[in-house]
């Protein structure tokens, strides 16, 4: 698969949706110069997970998501996982082999520069001891050519919550920027309600995005819900990423929050990773999503 | 063969209505036991009336639990095991009010549901 940033068409800024040739794009992007940067978010890629009827190719999914990546004909500069990167197992032995394992076919991605977040799955049982111990800390920041990158920990508690004193951390870090610096929010669960019934919240979340609202440029990207959602609370838009296991259904369609099964006629169906380039001197991105397997 | 299976049925119909008619004598509210345990509470269906306080009391049988219902004010409790928790419920009109576990509890916790029936 051959991708380069022409294929980034779908520009989203604040708030609004701009959709753009790709040659208009592609011009914009060569004004910018150097300070434009593409990252690629994979989420929930459930590894240990192993009901062939969800998905026959367990083994085989995020392994094809490495190699799609891999093919991309424009490398990103770096790469965030959104957490579930492991399948949940009671047995702490059990959890590590998975982190191992995982981290084994995510260390095939050409690009090194990666950065982890925790899913529920991944740390809700034991605070995310086995998560720190393969993949570092569970909230930080780092910054990329002029945006701030904030990593929000809403699973670890195993209430989905951030809890107060990660709130204090968020409100000091934020107390250093300026109102209008670009800050991009990486996180697992929804901030806002998306749908509390199946537990698509993070409990104190609105406290977060009250930190965050008065920053002019801010941009929210998760996981959890295994499927493209966007939503805006105020002026900060929060963009779900499908997942690389299974396919969840849209928030409260079916009575039942359970996985959507495999469809034979259309394999990896709903199972995808996204790109998101950063625009320099605006606080637009171009978001672009991508299947694991084009069918 | 027959004696055991009215056995069985007495015993189901006493715990039925141990589970849905447990009210108090002198007018307390309703106590309704209930357990949990990975992945299920039990009973899952529990029926009430509209208006009418009840106390659902829960004991988990294996490890830590959670209890809230999103649509009556995001109520919700912490179920240790070896320990009752109690809650009062009260909806306010007739309706079905989905409940769940909201702490994370391991593989099967996202099916760890019920509901509430209010009737009028």
């Amino acid at each position: 698969m051959n991708i380069d940033r022409r294929d980034f068409m779908k520009l989203i800024g604040l708030g609004s949706v701009v959709l753009v040739s790709g040659s208009d794009f592609w011009s914009r992007e060569t004004e910018a110069g150097q300070d434009d940067f593409l990252f690629v978010q994979l989420s929930d890629p459930h590894w240990g997970f192993s009901d062939p009827k969800v998905n026959p190719d367990y083994a085989g999914t995020l392994k094809k998501a490495v190699a799609a990546v891999n093919a991309m004909s424009t490398q990103p500069d770096f790469i965030v996982f959104t957490g579930d990167i492991t399948h949940t197992t009671d047995d702490p032995k059990e959890r590590r082999k998975r982190m191992a394992e995982a981290r084994d076919i995510i260390s095939d991605l050409k690009v090194k520069n990666i950065r982890f977040m925790a899913g529920e799955h991944d740390a809700g049982l034991d605070n995310g001891e086995a998560f720190q111990e393969f993949f570092g800390k569970t909230h930080y920041v780092f910054d990329y050519k002029g945006v701030h990158f904030i990593v929000i920990d809403n699973v670890s508690d195993p209430t989905s919550s951030i809890t107060d004193p990660q709130l204090l951390w968020l409100g000091d870090e934020l107390k250093k920027l300026d109102k209008d610096s670009r800050i991009v929010v990486l996180t697992h669960r929804p901030l806002f309600d998306l749908y509390p019934n199946w537990d698509w919240w993070t409990r104190d979340g609105a406290k977060a995005i009250d930190l965050l609202m008065p920053y002019k440029n801010v941009i929210v990207f998760y996981g959890h819900i295994h499927q493209e959602h966007h939503h805006q609370t105020g002026h900060i838009m929060h963009h779900a990423a499908k997942g690389l296991m299974f396919p969840q259904p849209a928030p409260g369609s079916v009575p039942k929050r359970v996985a959507i099964p495999w469809d034979p006629a259309a394999p990896y169906k709903g199972l995808g990773y996204r790109g998101i380039q950063a625009q320099a001197g605006t606080p637009e991105y171009g978001i672009t999503e991508f299947p694991v397997q084009k069918g | 063969m027959i004696k055991t299976r009215v056995a069985i049925a007495l015993l189901v119909m006493a715990l039925f209505t141990a589970v849905t008619y447990a009210a108090d004598s002198a007018g307390e509210a309703r106590v309704i036991k209930i357990t949990a345990k990975k992945f299920e509470y039990s009973p899952n269906e529990i029926t009430i009336k509209a208006g009418v306080p009840v106390i659902f009391e829960f004991t988990s049988l294996d490890r830590v639990h959670g209890f809230t219902v999103p649509d009556l004010g995001g109520i919700r409790a912490t179920i240790e095991p070896g320990k009752a928790t109690r809650v009062t419920i009260m909806a306010p009109k007739a309706g079905i009010y989905e409940f769940h576990c909201d702490l994370f509890c391991g593989d099967g916790h996202e099916g760890m549901t019920g509901k509430i029936i209010v009737e009028n």
